[in-house]
């Protein structure tokens, strides 16, 4: 399987993830620039944490117009998986690729530590090497993770099971149902403000991340193996 | 020319913390009659007079970059000014 990880200006976490993909999981990954202009080729796509254009306007608005940004949306309507961290879920969000908006942090503090996390849905592409309501820890460094939605927005998540993360226990930013991370409707596109690509190995202090990797791999091969 | 200046708040039911930690402050200087302070942004946009309806250009420019309607309202006021 082989991975992009876009890099806007900005972007900072792109290594972290680089490394997880190639060195942890074992897979292919090239970086790809913000302004290429297709990703044919790419089996996932990876958007990773940092500042795109320094966090201006809102977090994630003026990255949301960047050239890869159309390709990024095309690749997400034929079922590319693509995961979107932190700064990545947040341009999801301007993106309109997932719903709802990022407010900043209830105490308004920027927040950098290991959180504890519930997997709500262990159906998605994403989660089915975790088990369902199993307890992971990741950590979260960001200013702007208190994700909001309307009421409407909320129950259509809860009804299409799209709610693939929670903050266990704790809610460090004071998001919406404890809200971490949610999938799409069809469940190819994941936006989660907690990092796995910082945890994948023990030396970082937890590899519960990879899990979330492998089962992409995982995932993509079996329908891969089942069209071809 | 156009002189346009955006007003850009969070919408009504979505809680402003940071408004709420000046209101605090205010408090704590003695201005205990302050109810609520709501933190926004303001913007203003000089734009040149073309074939589009200025206020189709603007709404647009709110609604796909300058607000997100999820969480912010916008208003603007737009005035006619000459080219200098």
């Amino acid at each position: 399987m082989k991975f992009a990880v876009i890099v806007f200006p900005g972007s900072n976490c792109d290594i972290d993830m680089f490394h997880a993909i190639q060195d942890e999981l074992g897979e292919e990954v090239e970086y790809v620039p913000h302004t290429a202009d297709s990703l044919e080729g790419f089996d996932g796509i990876l958007l990773p944490g940092g500042f795109s254009y320094g966090d201006y306007l809102r977090t994630g608005a003026i990255a949301r117009f960047s050239k890869i940004m159309a390709e990024v949306v095309k690749a997400s309507s034929v079922g590319v998986p693509i995961l979107g961290v932190c700064n990545g879920f947040q341009i999801l969000l301007e993106a309109g690729l997932l719903p709802g908006a990022m407010r900043k942090n209830r105490d308004l503090a920027f927040i950098c530590k290991q959180t504890q996390l519930k997997v709500e849905n262990n159906t998605t592409m994403f989660t089915t090497s975790y088990e369902k309501g199993e307890t992971i820890t990741l950590p979260i460094a960001h200013g702007e993770g208190n994700y909001y939605c309307d009421e409407e927005t909320l129950s259509q998540l809860k009804e299409n099971n799209q709610i693939a993360f929670t903050y266990h226990v704790d809610n460090p930013n004071g998001s919406l149902e404890n809200i971490a991370g949610i999938v799409n409707e069809n469940g190819n596109v994941l936006g989660m403000m907690p990092h796995p690509e910082r945890a994948v190995d023990r030396l970082l202090g937890s590899e519960d991340g990879l899990k979330l990797f492998q089962s992409i791999v995982r995932n993509w091969r079996e329908s891969y193996v089942v069209n071809a | 020319m156009y002189k346009v200046k955006v007003f850009i708040t969070l919408r009504e039911n979505v809680l402003d913390p940071q408004g709420t930690a000046v209101e605090s402050a205010l408090h704590s200087m003695a201005f205990e009659a302050v109810r609520d302070v709501r933190i926004g942004k303001y913007m203003e946009l000089t734009i040149e007079k073309t074939d589009q309806n200025i206020d189709d250009a603007i709404k647009e420019m709110c609604e796909r970059l300058l607000a997100n309607t999820v969480i912010e309202d916008y208003r603007y006021e737009i005035e006619e000014v000459v080219a200098l």
